[in-house]
């Protein structure tokens, strides 16, 4: 009897068309690291820090979530929920004048390098008071004089301006490392391809990191992508490395390491970070690809939690304290809306500023 | 005054502005080693070394976005597409995030680029290396384009291109790189963007033309002064800003406009300019405005074909002859 034909579908070999109903995990996460705080050399002080900072993003979320959900402000809202060890762990890894650049998912990492509360919640609300005037809204969150250079709106477009950015600092011999972060949706796009056989032929000080949260906006990592995503980094010589990105002292350490062996011999590294992402790709994502067992697997481990359990665990802090911490953040994310409901929005005139840094022209 | 080629008059630009400010630098394919695809880099590497003359992969994505980054990072690159017929590739880099960066951000960054290098067609190079990209990036607020004619045009609007705080495409032509003109010695000498020139004075019509374009032009007006028709030629120089005023000043004397533009037809320069006379010089015009531009059809490779396809003196004498209703 003649084989019956494959159908002849557009999707990779096993995956069904039904869908089946396993929990099928969207990222395999790497161990995290056995270290101590102790032995990561950080404080009890800077774990309490490191702490605040996950909380001020997640708190700071949700109730934009809830802002936008009773129609407050308008356009797109993707939700950096889950992968806030990434930000966390990196700042603290980093320099204070160590570039980072992203894209649309970056209220998180403009609230680590230094947009307040109330200036990213003004941006959402599209205030004059925002951290970018109100001009960009939620996808470009930014702080340049902290050398946050902000969020990019389309899908890899800001991967070789992190390229030049480095490119930059390697001219001026600065000692600066600069980080573009990627979603694993970007790794299709051939921007990060250009991007990294330039930096490694001309051997610029960069990380290229992609914050694998399995999902390219509603397609599944094993859908959208062939092979491990780290492996890029083989096909151009580059250093790389994977972690867990559900862990911030898994993110410090390495993202340390890297940082001072970038600094050191100026060479590139592609880093692959997993993680999860507990919210839609944006506000008006029903998630029906993937399912609610899915996620509550990933929650079980959530960050925050995790690095709570640990301050608890290690006496770094009672619960007392940590109420306080909580309580503090939600009072400041609150005043934060109440600032942004009060800011004014920009005059009119606004509207014709911002455009040329030299004379302005425009054409009527 | 020298004279110089084209392409000396562009590299004397780069040379001058990289030797005043160790911020600027070029890059893009073939500008170090090979000399420049078209020489217009020539010697460069020798002078200033690989950090500031750089070979780039044929990436046109890659190396533009790279300059926008190193342009936000305060550098000001020059970045050389081997012609904007490949800057397409780009073409992300340039609308979506060198136009846009300071403006989505709030004024936080800027991005003093230069993109520059051969725009429109250069003989039979057929359908994807032969579109004039002008009109369309100037369509896009926040980019300066500027296309010239001549080589002194080029020198001094090079250095203010390289100087300016904001992103600006300046486009050459490969037909042009070898025409010789005088260009001024005299010391930094620049030509502020977006001021056109009138180039030839006449009384019967404006013609309005740019970079090849205006070369047609001129020729058009010595047949047509053989008959006692007297052209007034504008090279706008700039396409973005453009010095709109000059042009309706002179449409106010002339009465009669023909524009010849090395673009299809949709929405170029031609149609804005129409437009534009059409608001501000309605009552002055004695007949509709005319325009010479590509046709709507991709550059064919054959000789016969291409040679109707590209606009010549004589589609300019006809449109001359229209407006002044000498046929």
């Amino acid at each position: 009897m003649a084989k019956k034909k494959d159908e002849g579908i557009f999707a990779p070999v096993g995956i069904s068309k039904e869908g089946d109903s396993k929990i099928d995990k969207a990222v395999d996460l790497p161990d995290p690291t056995n270290k101590t705080h102790k032995q990561l050399k950080l404080k009890n002080d800077q774990v309490l820090e490191m702490f605040e900072m996950m909380y001020m993003q997640r708190r700071f979320e949700e109730r934009a979530m809830q802002m936008y959900q009773k129609g407050k402000f308008g356009g797109f809202l993707h939700l950096y929920i889950g992968q806030e060890a990434i930000s966390t762990g990196t700042v603290f890894a980093f320099n204070d004048d160590d570039d980072i650049i992203t894209a649309y998912r970056d209220h998180g990492w403009g609230l680590v390098r230094g947009v307040t509360p109330k200036e990213g919640m003004a941006e959402l609300y599209g205030k004059a008071t925002g951290c970018s005037k109100g001009k960009g809204g939620s996808m470009h969150f930014a702080k340049v004089e902290n050398h946050y250079w902000g969020g990019y709106g389309i899908v890899g477009g800001h991967i070789p301006l992190g390229g030049g950015l480095a490119f930059a600092n390697k001219y001026k011999d600065n000692g600066r490392v600069m980080a573009c972060f990627l979603g694993d949706g970007a790794v299709d796009q051939g921007a990060l391809h250009e991007t990294m056989n330039i930096s490694q032929l001309w051997s610029l000080p960069a990380i290229y990191v992609v914050e694998n949260n399995g999902y390219s906006m509603g397609t599944a990592a094993r859908r959208h992508t062939v092979n491990e995503i780290v492996d890029r980094a083989k096909a151009y010589g580059m250093k790389s490395k994977v972690l867990n990105g559900m862990d911030v002292f898994t993110v410090y350490e390495e993202m340390q390491k890297i940082a001072k062996d970038v600094r050191k011999n100026s060479e590139p590294w592609f880093v692959e970070i997993r993680t999860y992402r507990y919210r839609g790709h944006s506000m008006s994502d029903p998630q029906k690809y993937r399912s609610k067992e899915e996620l509550e697997e990933y929650q079980k481990i959530d960050p925050i939690e995790r690095l709570k359990s640990y301050i608890l665990d290690k006496n770094i802090a009672g619960e007392d304290e940590i109420d306080k911490i909580q309580e503090k953040i939600e009072d400041t994310v609150l005043e934060a809306i109440d600032f942004a409901e009060d800011s004014p929005f920009p005059e009119d005139d606004a509207l014709y500023e911002d455009m040329f840094a030299g004379e302005p022209y425009f054409h009527h | 005054m020298a004279e110089l080629q084209f392409r000396e008059a562009i590299k004397q630009a780069i040379d001058e502005e990289m030797e005043s400010d160790e911020n600027v630098f070029i890059m893009g394919e073939e500008v170090a080693e090979y000399n420049g695809a078209y020489k217009v880099t020539e010697g460069l590497l020798d002078k200033y070394g690989f950090r500031r003359v750089i070979d780039t992969p044929i990436s046109e994505l890659g190396f533009a976005g790279i300059g926008v980054g190193a342009a936000m990072n305060g550098l000001r690159p020059i970045v050389e597409f081997m012609t904007f017929n490949f800057a397409v590739l780009a073409a992300d880099q340039i609308i979506n995030h060198a136009s846009k960066a300071r403006y989505m951000l709030g004024g936080q960054v800027s991005t003093p680029i230069v993109f520059r290098g051969p725009n429109a067609s250069a003989g039979q190079l057929g359908a994807t290396h032969s579109v004039a990209y002008d009109s369309m990036y100037a369509m896009f607020p926040g980019l300066k384009v500027i296309y010239t004619s001549e080589p002194e045009d080029a020198k001094g609007l090079l250095k203010s291109a390289i100087r300016d705080d904001d992103p600006v495409l300046f486009m050459e032509s490969e037909q042009m790189y070898g025409l010789k003109g005088e260009v001024t010695e005299e010391e930094d000498f620049t030509i502020p963007i977006g001021k056109g020139k009138i180039k030839r004075d006449g009384d019967d019509v404006t013609v309005v033309a740019t970079g090849k374009m205006y070369h047609i032009a001129q020729n058009a007006a010595k047949e047509l002064a053989k008959d006692g028709v007297e052209c007034e030629i504008i090279d706008p120089r700039t396409i973005k800003p453009l010095d709109m005023e000059m042009i309706v000043e002179s449409v106010k004397k002339t009465n009669r406009c023909v524009v010849v533009d090395e673009s299809h037809p949709f929405g170029g320069l031609a149609s804005e300019v129409g437009f534009l006379i059409q608001r501000e010089a309605f009552d002055y015009l004695d007949a509709p405005v005319q325009r010479v531009t590509l046709p709507d059809v991709n550059a064919p490779f054959s000789k016969p074909l291409f040679d109707l396809w590209l606009p010549d003196a004589k589609n300019v004498v006809e449109a001359v002859n229209t407006v002044t209703y000498r046929k």
